[in-house]
């Protein structure tokens, strides 16, 4: 499996925005404030695998997936999909590649639309990427909706007349009708409740072994990554900070902030009651990243060294790096962090 | 209708309600929200009321106060508090025990805080209406409560607009608005739930902090179990607008005794077993709609232990161990 090429290949990804100036700083001429969304992201994922992408709110994760699609336009960087540098393409070829590569957004409310009932919302996809003939096409969607686990009698319904869960089915089938080979799930559970949550996670693991599909899943949920991912990678301010086999990182977290967001993830277990935060003060504007490693201001074991490096991957494990200059670093999972004196390299466990 | 907890093992009661009622008007006569809930709270106590979406547990919470939101109406019940029935009072006499006695935070601070105001002078407002102090005191004691909260720089966060702050910031704001009356009672409607998980967890332990304090009662709803799992003493568990379990947290999290608690738990992903890929015990079939409810128990249709029997269940508490009940006559093996 590692001599195959990867499906997913992204190096050095950026992208920033330019943000909105008031009129006084354009006509001072003050340079835009520039905000980096993903700054320099790497990472390759193989066929049939399932990568989880972890972070907070303004981490990039959401950006990253939209240069996936080239739904927006990385300012460096590379995506190859298969071989094809997806930013080097255009028109027909373009519109070949992102036939492979379909997403399932956070909110089925929102993401289809309300005056096209479900077999309608199925078929166009079908047209549009010429998969199915408008003959073959209402088979296809039989096929689809019963692939998702709905009735064939939605067909005729509107999104309105069905629950969340339904929706977010129609949302997954409505992605699939393309034959995608890579999926990418952006939040894809984050707005259902508990018990239906449980029902989509069982879903998209069950389609992604069952056609063979590549996965990139997007979530701020520790917990749901852990149910549907092969590796993770946990992102901070645009950067991703540690990635690895998610057996590995969520039980031996070697970056500080994953540690740190382990612990705070909580668990419903009724005796790990923590009274101490795992991490103190807020995270800083994508506006103004901190200089060296970025985690430095909130980080329980920072050095002098770490304002001045920002710090590379280095490898703990076997496909397992983080990026830390006081490796290894390794607390037991939902331990607290209160130990202030940093281990260096070889010290220790 | 019997309560599950049992007051003398936990200290004085400091609040209990009884078979409440809350129905909103529907096309076919009216739904009930919250239907038939009683528990009640000891004073310095943490209970958690969780649920999924629509079942009844923000209304429940926003019933104790007199802030159903229209149309919706508490049509039957008692919120026993200090000897006084809640429900009976005036719009006057509730207002004199709301952010006084009994405070309330809210899911999403920026539309709970006035945009055109900074929070110094928010803060401020409740210090002068509730009680009673100068301007100069009350900005004064408004830093006090922000530097209280964990602001840091709080005296120049007090000229602040609530849009110049994070999230958290806000929350933190919130609760020094909640918490500047020392009341014995907050109730906490989703108050992490906006919130990134680090910040979450910085809430969390601040409220707790301030409770141990204050010797401050919470009512916490969530529909995040690890939530109430970590900062709750007991948990009532709403389905469909019932109570369907009420337990103290480690008899609730160890040996849950009814069918959708069991099954709730079980379709949780969890972070002690990365890499699993999927097959989470999932509940089948569709969240309840209230307007069409089945005859019985309402988790019936979704319910793995079901039988015949279950049409005629009345949803009435039943205690199955140390202030442990359940509403379900067929419970769960306790481990």
């Amino acid at each position: 499996m590692t001599a195959e090429a990867p499906l997913l290949e992204v190096t050095d990804l950026v992208k920033r925005f330019d943000l909105r100036r008031s009129l006084r700083s354009r006509l001072s001429r003050d340079p835009a404030p520039r905000l980096t969304a993903v700054d320099g992201v790497s990472f390759s994922l193989g066929r049939n695998q399932t990568l989880g992408i972890v972070g907070e709110s303004g981490s990039g994760k959401t950006t990253l997936a939209r240069c996936l699609t080239r739904l927006v336009e990385p300012d460096g960087g590379s995506v190859v999909f298969d071989g094809t540098d997806i930013g080097a393409v255009a028109g027909r070829e373009l519109q070949r590649v992102r036939r492979r590569i379909q997403v399932v957004f956070q909110d089925p409310f929102t993401s289809l639309n309300p005056r096209m009932t479900v077999g309608a919302a199925l078929a166009e996809p079908l047209r549009v990427h010429g998969v199915a003939s408008r003959k073959e096409a209402p088979a296809r969607v039989a096929e689809l909706l019963d692939l998702v686990g709905l009735a064939s009698t939605v067909t005729r319904r509107f999104p309105r007349e069905l629950s969340g869960g339904q929706r977010q089915r129609v949302a997954i089938a409505r992605s699939l009708a393309p034959q995608p080979e890579l999926l990418i799930a952006d939040e894809a559970v984050s707005a259902l409740d508990v018990s239906i949550q449980a029902q989509i996670l069982n879903l998209l693991v069950d389609l992604t072994d069952r056609l063979g599909l590549t996965m990139v899943f997007i979530s701020h949920q520790l917990s749901v990554i852990a149910s549907v991912a092969d590796t993770v990678a946990v992102m901070y301010l645009g950067r991703i900070v540690e990635s690895g086999p998610v057996g590995l990182v969520f039980t031996d977290p070697q970056h500080p902030y994953t540690a740190a967001l382990l612990a705070a993830n909580p668990e419903p277990v009724p005796e790990r009651r923590r009274r101490q935060p795992a991490i103190r003060g807020d995270k800083p504007t994508p506006l103004e990243i901190p200089t060296g490693c970025r985690f430095r201001t909130r980080c329980a074991y920072v050095q002098e060294r770490c304002a001045e490096v920002d710090p590379p991957a280095a490898q703990v494990a076997p496909g397992h790096s983080a990026h830390c200059v006081v490796l290894p670093f390794a607390p037991s999972p939902g331990q607290t962090i209160t130990d202030p004196r940093p281990r260096r390299l070889g010290e220790g466990a | 209708m019997t309560t599950a907890a049992t007051p003398e093992a936990r200290g004085p009661v400091l609040l209990e309600v009884r078979n409440l009622h809350t129905a909103f008007p529907a096309s076919n006569g009216a739904v009930l929200a919250a239907s038939g809930v009683s528990f009640s709270l000891a004073a310095r106590e943490t209970k958690g009321i969780v649920g999924e979406s629509g079942s009844g547990k923000s209304i429940t919470l926003r019933s104790l106060l007199g802030l159903v939101p229209e149309p919706g109406r508490v049509i039957e019940g008692e919120v026993l508090w200090d000897g006084r029935d809640l429900l009976q009072l005036s719009s006057t006499e509730l207002r004199a025990i709301r952010g006084r006695e009994i405070s309330m935070i809210f899911q999403d601070p920026t539309s709970s805080l006035n945009p055109v105001y900074t929070v110094g002078e928010q803060i401020g407002e409740i210090l002068r209406v509730k009680l009673g102090m100068g301007r100069r005191a009350a900005q004064e004691r408004s830093v006090e409560l922000l530097d209280h909260v964990g602001i840091p720089a709080a005296k120049k966060r007090a000229g602040s607009y609530p849009h110049e702050l994070s999230g958290g910031m806000r929350q933190r704001v919130m609760i020094a608005v909640a918490i500047a009356c020392k009341p014995r009672l907050l109730l906490a409607d989703e108050p992490t739930t906006a919130l990134d998980v680090t910040i979450q967890d910085q809430i969390l332990a601040l409220l707790a902090e301030l409770q141990n304090e204050f010797g401050m009662a919470m009512i916490l709803v969530s529909h995040d179990l690890g939530v109430v799992a970590q900062n709750c003493d007991s948990v009532v568990v709403m389905y469909a607008g019932h109570v369907v379990e009420d337990a103290p947290a480690t008899a609730l999290f160890d040996s849950p005794r009814h069918p959708y608690t069991v099954c709730l738990l079980k379709a949780l992903p969890s972070i002690r077993a990365p890499g699993v890929r999927g097959r989470l015990a999932q509940i089948s079939g569709q969240p309840p709609d209230l307007a069409r409810l089945p005859e019985g128990c309402p988790f019936r249709p979704r319910c793995p232990s079901s039988r015949d029997a279950c049409v005629t269940v009345t949803m009435e508490l039943e205690t199955v161990g140390p202030a442990h009940a359940t509403a379900c006559p067929f419970p769960a093996e306790g481990a």
